[in-house]
């Protein structure tokens, strides 16, 4: 009977969590209904009526002008990310382990975070400030030493959009990045590095068959993490870096989700855009970490 | 000990230091080149704004003034936006701390029934969610929109740094404690509130910084649910003067100056409010740095 008492606590302690998740998450998962509704605010979720025919919404986003260059874009911007994004963070962790003095090896580490504090609309700004045609830092630099005639376009032109989005983002996060690295390294037993050097390996063998190695499970790790956002890009920053111009390049579905969505009040059609979204998004990461689960016995769960 | 000795004797061949001098080489400029936008920027807020204006700042400030800090400290707007985001950041990240440690909490008591199910309940949002609109509706029938609530609410925990959280508390507190507390007659709540939150307290720095950070640099939910512009935190004012540049539509009240000083005042404000925008957070996380590494590592144990 006590210990059934003693159990409430905890219950009662765990209350405010499990509200939050079924109010904020959970019902949302039952309001993606309305993907499949004729949805109207003031009748609600659940009597707003069934779309006829019930996927109306999903052929409409197919067939419309814009799901290629939607999707073509989602994946591009993506798996850019993911190509230059993943494995720079490591090497920054291997080249911040290969310097000895641990003065300048933490004055490193706290200067490549220090971007990862900053919002993305500083960093958007900054981008601004670097590369406007006005007065912009680079266009200025490259002009007067005559390696461009005319300043370039960067902000303005769908070519740089890509570019541009994947190395601010790896400016922000490679150090932060490389932190979780650091701290599996840490825990690498410093008698292997000793004993590949009794074997004569030499600094770069030395982090191919010891540093390497040590760090394997943490990269297949964030690399199933990294995979579960492939479809994930985030609006936050594409949208603040989107404009007329460029919106051929920059135009990505969850961007799109949003003008769709809450600007122009389409919030069923929106809704089974941004479904579609999440179902691809979660079946990738379950297939990723099954392949990892199979190959290298790593997985999340 | 014996390691250390043979270090500090330093046997290292030629091989060895032409490799480390290639380290620093590679070290120093990845350093320059992630520090550059950050002085550029610094040296921009200080200088002559005509000479910012016409890009003629390349490292160093030049014809060092602080108008444009003067100038953005006399900016209602910004100082409200700056009260907003200041709020927002305390009440949203008590909020999150409260939930995150009573629930990660309980959730590490063995003896709780149905916590593997509870568990797999809240990690289940990690790989598929609601989603933008159905989240909107929902705060919005709740009569969230256009109040703190709206921005402090829905992302009240997050779900990854829940999960370090209750590793930290299953792994990083002895067991025998514990039990000698419950053997001693303490009550559940009587172990959470005297053993394990006192044990805890780098790990709830570490999330007081992962949360705080968030809430600082947020905007996006803010530009879905905030509409009154009273209301409007720092974020979402610095995009109006940043990226849409209505810097110069803001000091319509200065209008005895003509365009070319308000385009000069304004592209000097631009500089000195990211600095002052940015500086809380920056300052924040060198003192929290070697809690930062074991949260992470804590993290990371888990996956």
């Amino acid at each position: 009977m006590r210990k059934k008492i003693k159990n409430l606590d905890l219950y009662l302690l765990l209350l405010p969590t499990i509200l939050y998740f079924v109010i904020f998450r959970y019902i949302p998962i039952l309001g993606i209904q309305i993907a499949f509704k004729d949805y109207i605010p003031v009748v609600g979720i659940f009597d707003s009526k069934w779309a006829d025919p019930l996927f109306k919404h999903f052929t409409r986003f197919f067939n419309g002008y814009y799901s290629g260059r939607l999707i073509t874009n989602t994946l591009l911007l993506s798996f850019g990310q993911l190509l230059f994004g993943f494995p720079i963070p490591v090497l920054l962790a291997l080249l911040l382990n290969e310097v000895r003095s641990k003065r300048v090896k933490k004055f490193a580490q706290t200067i490549t975070y220090a971007p990862h504090f900053i919002s993305v609309v500083v960093v958007v700004g900054l981008l601004d400030s670097l590369l406007n045609v006005r007065n912009g830092l680079l266009n200025t630099l490259l002009v007067s030493w005559g390696v461009l005639q005319e300043p370039v376009e960067f902000l303005t032109s769908p070519f740089w959009f890509k570019p541009l989005y994947i190395l601010s983002g790896i400016w922000q996060e490679a150090g932060w990045g490389a932190v979780v690295y650091m701290a599996a390294l840490a825990g690498v037993d410093q008698q292997l590095y000793e004993a590949a050097k009794v074997d004569g390996a030499g600094r770069l063998k030395r982090i191919w068959h010891v540093t390497l190695p040590g760090i394997a499970s943490t990269m297949i790790t964030m690399l199933i993490l990294n995979c579960g956002k492939v479809m994930n890009v985030g609006y936050e920053k594409v949208y603040l870096m989107q404009n007329a111009l460029n919106i051929s390049s920059s135009d990505v579905i969850s961007t799109y989700v949003y003008t769709t969505g809450i600007l122009k009040s389409q919030f069923s059609f929106s809704t089974a855009v941004n479904l579609f979204n999440s179902v691809i998004n979660t079946i990738l990461i379950l297939v990723v970490n099954k392949i990892s689960r199979k190959v290298s016995e790593t997985s999340l769960w | 000990m014996k390691r250390q000795k043979k270090r500090q004797q330093g046997v290292y061949g030629k091989e060895e230091r032409l490799f480390d001098g290639m380290i620093y080489i590679v070290l120093f400029l990845v350093l320059a080149l992630m520090v550059y936008p950050l002085i550029y920027v610094v040296s921009c807020s200080f200088s002559d704004p005509l000479l910012v204006l016409r890009g003629e700042i390349r490292l160093l400030p030049r014809g060092f003034h602080l108008d444009s800090y003067a100038a953005v400290l006399k900016e209602n707007k910004l100082l409200r936006g700056y009260m907003n985001t200041i709020l927002y950041t305390v009440a949203g990240t008590l909020i999150n701390i409260l939930l995150t440690t009573t629930g990660a909490y309980a959730l590490s008591c063995e003896n709780l029934r149905g916590r593997k199910m509870i568990t797999r309940f809240i990690i289940f949002t990690m790989l598929f969610s609601g989603g933008l609109i159905p989240t909107y509706i929902v705060v919005s029938n709740l009569n969230l929109l256009n109040t703190m609530w709206s921005i402090v609410l829905p992302n009240a925990v997050s779900v990854t740094n829940f999960i370090i959280m209750k590793s930290s508390f299953e792994n990083g507190i002895p067991k025998d404690l514990k039990e000698a507390a419950r053997v001693e007659g303490c009550s559940n709540i009587g172990v959470f509130t005297k053993i394990v939150l006192p044990l805890s307290k780098s790990i709830i720095a570490v999330m007081v910084i992962f949360y705080s950070v968030g809430h600082w640099n947020e905007y996006f939910n803010a530009l879905l649910y905030i509409t009154d512009k009273a209301k409007q935190p720092l974020q979402v004012i610095l995009r109006d003067i940043l990226i849409s540049n209505e810097l110069t539509e803001m000091m319509g009240n200065v209008n005895q100056l003509n365009s070319e000083t308000r385009a000069m005042i304004a592209e000097g404000m631009k500089y000195s409010t990211i600095v002052l925008s940015s500086l809380p957070m920056i300052l924040l996380y060198p003192f929290f740095q070697k809690y930062f590494v074991k949260g992470v590592m804590v993290g990371s144990v888990k996956g």
